[in-house]
């Protein structure tokens, strides 16, 4: 019983608690969801769809957990990036205005660092405006919102770019004799780097100070700007990652679809996870989790065949009770409600040895 | 310092807003000078002036698009004796209403427009109606207004049909009994998805053959991909026929299938069959990875072109006009098919067969 409580009131526990609901919701429908086996020298099943699906989402939701916490506030220009990361990274391996190339122009890895060089260039921007003009993130982030697709679009030359070559499919996909997705690879990198400058470095107590109070912080000797500039950038640098994993899973730079609302999955798995969207004390983790249950239920309601005009409906309710139990005047309902029954148990225990000495 | 920062922006906003708006005024400027020679031209009825011709696009989302941008400006272009003036609406209706109005002032000879929305359209074409300017509509409809003379598009649900007539041929002719069919459809609500899930589940209906699934793939390649995944593991073993609306959620289906070992196109356990047969597309099916791909013809230019000239020499010309639509196929085994179209007459119109002569014409 005490164990059970000290399990409940960890903070991982409800994100964690919700996202297993949603898996286990499956099994209802088809007991086979868990199985996993090994087809064509690749691992085959649900749960590898859901890590591998939800890799852009989570890769976002870190950069986002860090802006959240750091300025109160969201970058709703991540899908858009991604757009314009993957589209950058096209043009250059298929050459301006070439429709589907099967021969790079120049080597994938520069093409590929490019893409990631744009998001950390569109990061910069925003942590420019938001840090140094003290712009609100919403407002600052909603021009790279509106404008990185047009100018993902104009480097495509108004087309999708095809590139028609092996080993660029590799990322989104499988590298040939491993049986594990690529891009699950990559979510494990990027988390590993930004949770060990987090916990190696003090960046992670830096940002939470200037989130909860960046005067406080300035005045105590942490430059709030710098801090606050950097998150912006790691979550810049994020989106171009993600966004090259999307484009290499179909092998083109689609402008217009590419990241297409995926700045709402972002914030939305930074709220399942736990964290407060004012900023403050920030929990990676419960982000990632949170990213995971998104995909778990666009996974669920694909295999349910929920029909598609009535899957955001359910995608809605379900994303309600999520928040709804994790919100803190819900938590403190369900405490008064236990405490009160735990006393009417003690008086009761009471009142029956009270009898017994009588 | 920070003021004049302030001041430092505001100029260089106000000098690209202005760049902005004088390169689109150029081509306006110099067509306002155009069309009143172009109007008198028509009045005196000499060949060597050009007609003027506005052209609002919707915007330039997908190749499908940008193939019909293409085919309208090759259709009025200057050799043929036209000056065209063209406006990218960016998906903006209200950008492209203003587009249509200053056309109007202009007195331009022919408007064609690709609406945006479907309605809102009623006042400006009175406009154009009361200026005697010949208005020209493609591809998308207008519901709410009928002062335009002519409707140049696509038969979706026909589209639907022949695919569902030729399904039935084919599968005759290998001798498959039973067909368990999984269809991708395009974004919801779009006339291209109504169209060709009504045309196609008739002829299922009609056949007895069971759609097991239908889910939207939103037009894209991502997501036929996904929907495709998710199917290969729900159903795993029990479809033969996968039907994508357009080609690239078919592109998207190929690789899901591919990564799921199930083999599909010409040798394939799997009939694929997709719509829009885009270059791309074509060339999947001369590779025998699609079965049959159904053309949504972009190329209106031809037909617009036509309609200005039985207009300028006196006809009269339909309201509706329907454009050809080629069936691809990747075997030659069939050459037609008979269906009943959606306007109730019994048609039977040639599959082509695909070789790469037809993949390097295609749009």
């Amino acid at each position: 019983m005490n164990s059970l409580k000290k399990l409940t009131s960890k903070t991982l526990f409800l994100p964690l608690f919700c996202m297993i609901l949603v898996l286990l919701i499956n099994v209802i429908k088809s007991p086979d969801f868990f199985s996993i086996a090994v087809k064509n020298g690749v691992l085959y099943g649900r749960l590898v769809d859901i890590l591998n699906r939800g890799s852009e989402i989570a890769i976002l939701a870190v950069g986002q957990t860090l802006v959240v916490a750091v300025s109160a506030g969201t970058d709703i220009s991540v899908g858009s990036v991604m757009s314009l990361s993957a589209c950058g990274c096209c043009m250059l391996l298929a050459g301006y205005g070439v429709n589907s190339t099967t021969e790079l122009a120049v080597p994938m890895i520069v093409g590929m660092l490019f893409g990631v060089l744009l998001g950390g260039v569109c990061g910069t921007f925003n942590g420019f405006l938001v840090s140094k003009l003290k712009i609100q993130p919403m407002v600052a982030t909603l021009i790279l919102f509106t404008a990185a697709r047009a100018i993902g679009l104009l480097l495509c030359d108004n087309q999708i770019t095809y590139i028609r070559y092996e080993p660029y499919k590799y990322l989104g996909n499988f590298i040939p004799g491993i049986p594990i997705p690529t891009a699950i690879f990559v979510t494990i990198a990027v988390i590993a780097v930004i949770s060990l400058l987090l916990k190696k470095t003090s960046l992670g107590l830096y940002i939470q100070s200037v989130g909860i109070n960046s005067r406080a912080a300035r005045i105590s000797g942490i430059s709030s700007s710098k801090i606050c500039f950097l998150c912006y950038l790691i979550c810049g640098l994020c989106s171009g990652i993600a966004g090259i994993v999307a484009s290499s899973r179909i092998y083109s730079a689609d402008s217009n679809n590419i990241g297409l609302n995926y700045e709402l999955d972002a914030i939305l798995a930074v709220a399942l996870g736990g964290n407060s969207l004012g900023g403050g004390k920030f929990n990676l983790a419960g982000s990632i989790i949170g990213a995971y249950t998104i995909q778990a239920i666009t996974t669920t309601l694909l295999a349910m065949g929920v029909s598609t005009d009535q899957a955001p409906v359910i995608k809605a309710i379900i994303v309600v009770i999520i928040v709804v139990v994790q919100a803190p005047v819900f938590k403190a309902w369900m405490e008064t409600r236990s405490a009160r029954r735990l006393a009417a148990r003690v008086a009761e225990t009471t009142d029956e040895k009270e009898m017994a000495e009588k | 310092m920070k003021k004049f920062l302030a001041l430092a922006l505001s100029l260089v906003m106000a000098v690209s807003l202005a760049a902005c708006g004088t390169s689109p005024s150029t081509p306006a400027a110099s067509g306002s000078g155009s069309a009143g020679s172009a109007g008198s031209a028509a009045a005196s009825g000499s060949g060597d002036q050009l007609i003027t011709v506005g052209f609002a696009q919707v915007g330039h989302e997908s190749d499908w698009r940008t193939a019909s941008t293409k085919s309208v400006q090759e259709a009025f272009s200057k050799d043929n004796g036209f000056d065209l003036q063209f406006v990218d609406c960016d998906n903006d209706s209200a950008a492209q209403l203003e587009a249509v109005r200053n056309f109007i002032e202009q007195d331009v000879d022919y408007i064609v427009i690709d609406p945006i929305v479907s309605t809102g359209w009623d006042t400006v074409l009175t406009e154009a109606d009361d200026a005697g300017i010949p208005v020209i509509v493609i591809d998308r409809t207008i519901d709410d207004s009928d002062k335009y003379i002519s409707w140049v598009g696509s038969e979706f649900t026909n589209e639907g049909l022949a695919a569902g007539a030729w399904l039935k041929d084919y599968a005759a002719l290998k001798g498959i009994s039973e067909l368990n069919i999984l269809v991708i459809e395009g974004t919801t609500g779009s006339s291209a998805q109504i169209g060709r899930t009504n045309g196609f589940k008739k002829l299922a209906d009609e056949n007895g053959w069971k759609i097991i699934d239908s889910q939207s793939g939103d037009f894209t390649q991502e997501g036929g991909q996904k929907v495709m995944e998710s199917y290969c593991k729900s159903y795993a073993g029990q479809f033969n026929v996968v039907v994508c609306q357009n080609d690239n959620e078919a592109f998207g289906a190929e690789d899901a299938m591919s990564a799921a070992g199930i083999s599909y196109g010409v040798d394939g356990d799997v009939i694929l069959i997709s719509f829009d047969a885009c270059t791309a597309g074509l060339t999947d099916v001369l590779a025998g990875k699609i079965n049959a791909d159904f053309q949504c013809n972009p190329l209106q230019g031809p037909f617009c072109a036509d309609i200005v000239a039985k207009l300028a020499a006196g006809d009269t010309v339909n309201k509706e006009t329907y454009m050809e639509e080629p069936w691809y196929v990747a075997e030659d085994a069939l050459t037609e098919i008979t269906y009943t179209n959606n306007a109730g007459n019994e048609v039977t119109e040639p599959l082509v067969h695909v070789t790469q002569d037809v993949v390097d014409a295609a749009y």
